[in-house]
């Protein structure tokens, strides 16, 4: 029951150190995105066509005119209000945007993710029980590979392969299809592969050195030669001792990297024409649409911040000696 | 070509010894778009030339779903709002106007039941009035009929700068009255020989009056039907997610008989060029791709696998080479470039005579372009297929050394011409993009061999184009010697495109640099022709105005045309579609079909 109060405690206390923190990351975005050069309607400033009073009047309107702290605190208090603030560019709330973008960002992202440490766990223990063994070195090869490759370059050759040589998968993503039961669970999944597979796969290599070295270290104790000499078999111990202390600092990594799964992976977006929140933001970006830019890292930066404390949590749980204070 | 011959051409035509084809050819070659020879002909009472029906479906519907690819998916689907293509492409799919431009500059109707002429009346003999008169029968997507005061209120809702319509400049200038409810006139204050603008193409898309009357001006972002538009057109709206997709299902009560042939329509959005030409032509995934800016030689390989061509529509775009008049390197009165100064070595003629002798248009097309940028020396320019006959393309660093040496600027120790301690020496500049770079590189090496030393620079186009005043690199304030982009011709008229070259429009500090004369020559000669075409009525002499002016503006080698940069697509090889370098790719959708 003490260490659940000493909790408690720590939790309210690092939830209002995080209220500054986010209000400092704010202000250095909407600072950075102030003084980026470019304006969202630079477009119509070289149109010949467009006389200057409507850039004028637009601008106005969007409250472009003001100095920037006034523009900030505006934005602050909208959002402490719930709005999210309105996209320049397509006239539309910035909050109904990110909600378009969010389910295909979760499955795909999400997928790939569990694709990842579906992967990763198994192959690094069975790497780390059999250290420089054949299959330890066939799969580090593997991952040194797989995240010494960018994404770009592994879903162009992807592309290459299963789409225009062999034309067995669809290398343009459609959030919409038009066909219902089987057929449209079936379309979504053919889709769906490459651009799970290129993340999965990235994000993998890069986890199975570290579960192989975090099982290493713990191999090695005393109390798993003493849970040996009892007399368990090899099976057990891996599992129900080796595995289970290893995997803390793994449970963290991951925990750590789960805000990707929201701001979405930008490039594989872009080569799969995902329409996910990483391809908003940098279409958001290259049209000078700062409230979506904004929205986006923003979202971003709480979810890291968040993370990180449910981080610091989980880890104090799995590990008893750590205590809060 | 003066005002006499271009009357015997026009005189030609109408006694049938010369094609309308032919005439706008030859118009093309002094310079002249199509849309303005096509109304040449009009105005000398040659009747515009109806596009032969080549619609083969027989019954509305029946064709599966129609898949476009737009490597930047729409953002918004309000006409007046479009600012960019392809968003004017999206909103293309449920918007008409009341007439469109076809591929040869020939105006067809939409909404409207004819082309006005002298002939049936619709047009003025003062120049001051057009009269339209709209199809009867037509509806919404909504149910609800379209009339004349739905023409009326576009007109209110654009001109309104509370709106801040992207459209204002075609409304706000004219008077638009209802005359029953199937016709209305649009009344100019002056007479205006350009009178297809309002209610035409790109511009010219109506909104339904029933469903924005409340959202004029400052109310206009928050119109419901911003983002779920209802309108005339053969395919009525279905969902939208910004830079992502937009849908549409076939419009069962369109206005023309059997049309259109798909049953639904997809655009979807994001990506990058190269793989959406692949999903064209080598996959086929996708039925049409738009704006390939991809390097020729890639689109070729693409194309062997037969699946889909490449098409190749010419319009008014042109990359060019401008030539700085005044001295972007001292300060006067805290403005570089500023009026009062004179380019210390490019003020004489005959640096600049060289300067454009060596720019190697040829092999420019050939090794960067191809198919996708024909090399012309015009600014104004025409059909892809012809060169100029006033301009030919000479490329010759001979004769550019002849001319500097003649002209006492002698070679020094390190090789570069100098002359009165004044050196040769340029700054060049341009947006990062890499046929840019390539042709940068073309043209510094023939400068080179002339005694001419160009250094390059180049600028990201995020900056390069925007408006920033307090940005030094941005392509209005040109503060080098030599810059080049692309500049857009966004309307057929070429009133616009040539204001590049009045001495009022030039870009300065005291108009924060949104000039349109960007080389900021000062021309006598130029501004007076300029004014000619302002109050000139008759569109003979007009013309003849306007062809003066590109070739005053190239022979002072103020500026040099490049290449032109077509639109290029690409569409599968079953796919039938008319593509209209003078309005949205998608502005014939209706009549898009594919062949069993």
């Amino acid at each position: 029951m003490q260490v659940h109060r000493v909790s408690r405690q720590y939790v309210i206390r690092k939830l209002l150190i995080m209220i500054p923190s986010l209000l400092g990351i704010s202000v250095v975005l909407f600072s950075l995105l102030a003084l980026a050069p470019g304006d969202p309607f630079d477009e119509l400033a070289t149109n010949p066509a467009v006389p200057p009073e409507v850039r004028a009047a637009l601008r106005a309107k969007f409250g472009l005119d003001d100095p920037v702290w006034m523009r900030y605190w505006h934005w602050l208090i909208a959002l402490l209000q719930g709005d999210w603030g309105f996209s320049f560019v397509s006239r539309m709330d910035v909050s109904t945007l990110i909600m378009q973008r969010l389910p295909v960002t979760l499955i795909v992202i999400g997928a790939s993710q569990i694709l990842a440490i579906a992967i990763a766990i198994p192959v690094g223990v069975l790497a780390a029980t059999r250290p420089y063994s054949l299959f330890d070195q066939v799969a580090n090869t593997f991952a040194f590979i797989g995240f010494s490759l960018p994404t770009f370059f592994t879903g162009l050759v992807l592309i290459l392969v299963f789409s225009i040589q062999l034309d067995w998968l669809p290398f343009v993503y459609r959030a919409d299809i038009a066909a219902t039961g089987w057929a449209f669970y079936w379309e979504h999944i053919k889709q769906s592969i490459m651009p799970v597979t290129v993340l999965g796969l990235f994000q993998g290599a890069a986890l199975v050195r570290f579960v192989r070295s975090s099982v290493l270290d713990v191999i090695r104790l005393d109390y798993v030669t003493t849970a040996r000499s009892k007399g368990i078999g090899e099976r057990k111990v891996i599992t129900r001792h080796v595995v289970r202390t290893a995997l803390i600092p793994v449970v963290t990594l991951v925990a750590l990297q789960m805000p990707i799964v929201f701001s979405g992976a930008i490039v594989t977006e872009q080569i799969f024409r995902v329409p996910g929140i990483g391809s908003l933001l940098i279409s958001s970006m290259l049209a000078n649409d700062t409230p979506v830019v904004m929205g986006v890292t923003f979202v971003s930066a709480c979810l890291v911040v968040i993370f990180n404390l449910i981080a610091d949590i989980l880890y104090g749980w799995l590990d008893p000696r750590i205590a809060f204070r | 070509m003066n005002e006499h011959e271009l009357r015997g051409l026009i005189g030609k035509v109408k006694a049938g010894k010369l094609s309308r084809r032919g005439f706008v050819q030859r118009m093309a070659a002094v310079g002249l778009t199509a849309p303005l020879a096509a109304q040449l002909l009009a105005h000398g009472g040659v009747a515009m030339a109806q596009a032969p029906a080549t619609y083969k479906p027989t019954k509305r519907g029946g064709g599966g779903p129609l898949k476009l690819l737009w490597w930047q998916g729409p953002t918004l689907l309000n006409p007046h709002f479009a600012v960019g293509t392809k968003d004017q492409d999206g909103s293309r799919l449920f918007y008409e106007p009341l007439a469109a431009w076809d591929p040869d500059g020939n105006l067809k109707p939409k909404l409207a039941t004819e082309i006005p002429t002298k002939e049936n009346g619709g047009l003025s003999a003062d120049g001051l009035t057009v009269t339209w008169k709209l199809k009867q029968g037509v509806t919404w997507h909504d149910g609800k009929p379209f009339t004349a005061d739905d023409v009326v209120f576009n007109w209110e809702y654009a001109k309104d700068p509370a709106t801040a319509a992207y459209t204002i400049a075609s409304y706000q200038d004219v008077m638009v009255e209802k005359v029953d409810p199937y016709t209305v006139t649009v009344k100019f204050k002056k007479p205006t020989p350009f009178w297809a603008d309002a209610f035409v193409g790109t511009r010219g898309m109506l909104i339904p009056k029933h469903l924005f009357a409340d959202y004029i001006g400052a109310k206009s972002r928050d119109a419901p039907t911003n983002l779920k538009p209802v309108g005339t057109g053969p395919y009525m709206f279905k969902d939208f997610k910004p830079g992502d997709l937009v849908t549409g299902v076939m419009n069962p009560n369109y206005h023309q008989a059997n049309k259109p042939f798909f049953d639904t329509v997809e655009m979807k959005g994001g990506g990058d060029a190269v793989s959406a030409a692949r999903a064209v032509l080598q996959t086929g995934e996708f039925d049409f791709a738009w704006n390939l800016q991809v390097e020729d030689e890639i689109l070729q390989r693409l194309e062997k696998g037969g699946k889909g061509s490449v098409s190749i529509t010419p319009g008014g775009n042109i990359e060019f080479l401008l030539m700085n008049t005044t001295d972007p390197w001292t300060e006067v009165d805290g403005e570089r470039a500023s009026l009062k100064t004179k380019h210390p070595t490019l003020s004489d003629p005959e640096v600049r005579k060289a300067m454009a002798l060596l720019v190697d248009n040829k092999s420019i097309q050939d090794h960067i372009y191809g198919r996708t940028g024909p090399a012309t020396r015009n600014f104004l320019y025409g059909p892809a297929r012809f060169d100029s006959k006033n301009n030919p393309i000479e490329f010759n660093v001979d004769k550019a050394n002849d001319i500097l040496e003649k002209a006492g600027w002698k070679k020094g120790a390190d090789g570069i011409r100098a002359k009165d301690g004044k050196k040769l020496k340029f700054v060049y500049q341009t947006s990062i993009n890499q046929p840019r770079q390539k042709t940068q590189a073309i043209i510094k090496q023939a400068a080179q061999k002339a005694g001419i030393d160009i250094e390059l620079k180049s600028v990201t186009a995020s900056v390069f184009f925007s408006s920033d005043v307090a940005n030094p690199d941005t392509y209005t304030k040109f503060y080098s010697d030599l810059e080049m982009y692309t500049t857009t011709m966004g309307q057929p008229d070429p009133g616009t495109h040539m204001l590049q070259f009045v001495s009022w429009e030039a870009a300065t500090k005291e108009n924060k640099w949104q000039g349109r004369n960007i080389t900021r020559w000062q021309s006598p000669e130029a501004d007076k022709l300029y004014r000619e075409t302002e109050v000139e009525l008759d569109p003979v002499k007009r013309a003849a105005s306007f062809i003066k002016m590109n070739d005053l503006a190239i022979q002072n080698q103020i500026v040099l045309g490049i290449v032109q940069r077509p639109t290029v697509s690409a569409k599968t090889a079953k796919l039938n579609c008319n593509i209209s370098g003078w309005d949205n790719n998608t502005s014939d959708l209706s009549d898009w079909f594919k062949d069993a």
